[in-house]
């Protein structure tokens, strides 16, 4: 490991001998290497990320400079916000239904195309093509006007006598979050991907045994795929949730947030309060609770994969 | 009911084309729908049937002026400016840090590339107030930097995904070549780097993806309409209450997302293989 990683192996070579010009020119050499990710990481995150905990301390607006307040921000959002605790609902709502229904068509699929037939690249392309397109403004565009009244989703309901009259889809208060929930579902392409590959690694001598004992399709599914696929699972689990808990775009070019605050996800919201209206320490607090939360939700996720995600090597 | 072996893999065949076919279809409807959209008479536009009533593709024309005297024209040429810069940037400079991790030796080597694993998850949207409020202390609001430096400068996923790669090319060559007097860098250009082209692919493709649909931060940070990109000029576009010319939108809407689709055709395999092999998104 040291090899990898050298520092050790750097104070080792000089205390062995090696010359301490040497020595200041493999580090230099070796700081030069990683100077545009360290300036990147420096002035883009680590320093925004620390004044932004300090602004979250101030009363801070767009007009003003910050004075300190001490937990004031965070006082008021956990007792005098409900637009905060609306927004937490809302995009808890969200990922609960959209992370699920996204995984399931993604591994559905991944299960169709497992076996090469005729044209299974071709299809493979198709299915992958929504993906790409994620949260460009020309899907959201698309899919507001495909929902709106007038839109192609209403032809085909009344068309098909279905529905009696058009109604906006992306207006009405209890229907405008499943819009975007099934945006989410319909971009499935990249963790259809991640599962193929998945898949190609199940050894095909675990399915021949899993026959020999009689199982049958259901259950080698069950079994043999499942199990094995729990690792994969859980890869796609936590980039697909930590990407979903901010969906941005897509809900700010559909549905604005509304109707009636019922599509305010939390990045909306945080951008609403903390920059259109200029309350920049406040937002820097909403800021800090969502990332305090979602490291929380990752490290409970990764606490608990042991339980359910499953190794080869474990107990070998 | 009798099959034999043949006529049962025939009939799970062609079930298998009618259902993932039809879904397929389904899948692929909205993209469809906005390519007729963009043909038919702007009355007709938001209909649910493929086939325009009567061609027309005047809807370009009439899109591609724009708003506010600036056209399509400009808003292309922005975008591909913000992308293909961002893309060229971040490729070599990811590379050259990845390089940095795993082929040179120096002291907080550990810390630094544990450092970069712990932020691959940090969300973007968490420091878009502090950032704002630096960019406009710096006084780059309004221009093109606050957009395309931090998609420039190496991002942690893809540094850590080029890492990856770098490991798995063999150390001998890396020697071969210092025993004849070739310095680091001379390892990384000529050695390294021509290595690593299916993952400069990969993550290039997707850096542009993801430059091209950008649309917070140009949103934060572009004030002026002759430096808007595509994503912005379609959303003021688009604006329900102010458009009436669905036809002309939908045609601009279509022209938008025809770089990621031929980027996709082109390198289909690349991008294929880079999901399989990273989990990129």
């Amino acid at each position: 490991m040291n090899n990898k990683f050298g520092a050790l192996d750097s104070v080792r070579s000089l205390d062995a001998g090696m010359s301490k010009k040497k020595w200041i020119k493999e580090n230099l050499t070796g700081y030069i290497f990683i100077l545009p990710w360290l300036i990147g990481f420096l002035a883009f995150l680590a320093f925004p990320l620390l004044r932004s905990l300090y602004y979250s301390l101030t009363e801070y607006t767009i007009v003003g400079d910050p004075s300190w307040i001490g937990l004031r921000n965070y006082i008021e959002i956990f007792t005098d916000d409900p637009k905060f605790w609306t927004s937490l609902k809302v995009t808890f709502y969200y990922v609960v239904f959209a992370v699920p229904l996204r995984l399931a068509s993604a591994l559905a699929l991944a299960l169709v195309f497992r076996k090469a037939r005729p044209f299974t690249n071709f299809y493979r392309a198709a299915y992958y093509v929504p993906s790409i397109l994620g949260g460009s403004v020309a899907i959201s565009v698309i899919w507001r006007q495909l929902f709106s009244s007038g839109g192609a989703f209403n032809d085909f309901l009344v068309g098909m006598g279905i529905m009696g009259d058009r109604i906006s889809w992306i207006g009405h208060p209890d229907y405008a979050i499943w819009t975007i929930i099934i945006l989410a579902a319909w971009q499935f392409g990249s963790p259809m991907i991640i599962f193929l590959a998945g898949l190609k690694q199940i050894p095909k001598g675990l399915y021949e045994a899993a026959e020999i004992d009689g199982a049958g399709k259901i259950q080698q599914f069950f079994s043999v795929t499942l199990p094995l696929l729990t690792p994969v699972i859980f890869f796609n689990l936590i980039m697909q949730m930590v990407k979903m808990f901010m969906v941005f775009t897509q809900v700010y070019i559909i549905t604005e947030g509304g109707p009636l605050n019922r599509t305010l996800v939390y990045a909306v919201y945080l951008y609403r309060k903390g920059i259109s209206n200029g309350y920049l320490g406040y937002g820097s607090a909403l800021a800090w609770i969502i990332l305090v939360l979602l490291t929380i939700v990752t490290i409970v996720l990764f606490k608990t994969s042991n339980k359910w995600v499953y190794y080869e090597s474990e107990g070998e | 009911m009798n099959l034999t072996f043949s006529q049962k893999e025939k009939f799970k065949n062609i079930l298998f084309h009618v259902l993932v076919g039809g879904f397929c279809f389904f899948m692929l409807y909205p993209l469809l729908w906005m390519v007729a959209g963009s043909l038919k008479t702007s009355g007709n536009a938001l209909s649910a049937t493929l086939w325009p009533a009567a061609m027309q593709f005047s809807n370009f024309l009439e899109g591609w002026q724009g708003f506010g005297g600036v056209s399509f024209a400009t808003f292309f040429r922005n975008s591909f400016f913000i992308a293909g810069t961002a893309t060229l940037g971040q490729i070599l400079l990811a590379s050259f840090s990845a390089f940095g991790f795993t082929r040179t030796r120096f002291i907080g080597q550990k810390f630094w590339f544990a450092i970069m694993i712990a932020t691959v998850l940090v969300p973007g949207q968490i420091l878009r107030i502090p950032q704002y409020i630096m960019f406009n202390q710096w006084g780059w609001v309004g221009s093109f930097l606050p957009v395309i430096l931090p998609q420039m400068l190496p991002v942690p996923f893809f540094t850590f995904l080029m890492v990856q790669f770098v490991r798995g090319i063999p150390t001998e060559l890396d020697e071969a070549a210092e025993i004849d007097g070739c310095s680091k860098f001379g390892i990384f250009f000529k050695i390294i780097l021509p290595n690593l082209k299916p993952v400069l692919v990969t993550a290039g493709i997707f850096r542009f993806y993801w430059s091209w649909n950008d649309f917070m931060t140009p949103l934060l940070y572009l004030q002026n309409v002759t430096k808007y990109p595509v994503s912005i000029a379609l959303k003021m576009f688009s604006d329900p209450n102010a458009i009436t010319n669905w036809g002309a939108m939908f045609a601009m809407t279509f022209l938008s997302i025809l770089p990621t689709i031929i980027l996709f055709i082109f390198f289909q395999r690349y991008l294929i293989d880079g999901v399989a092999f990273s989990g990129i998104d």
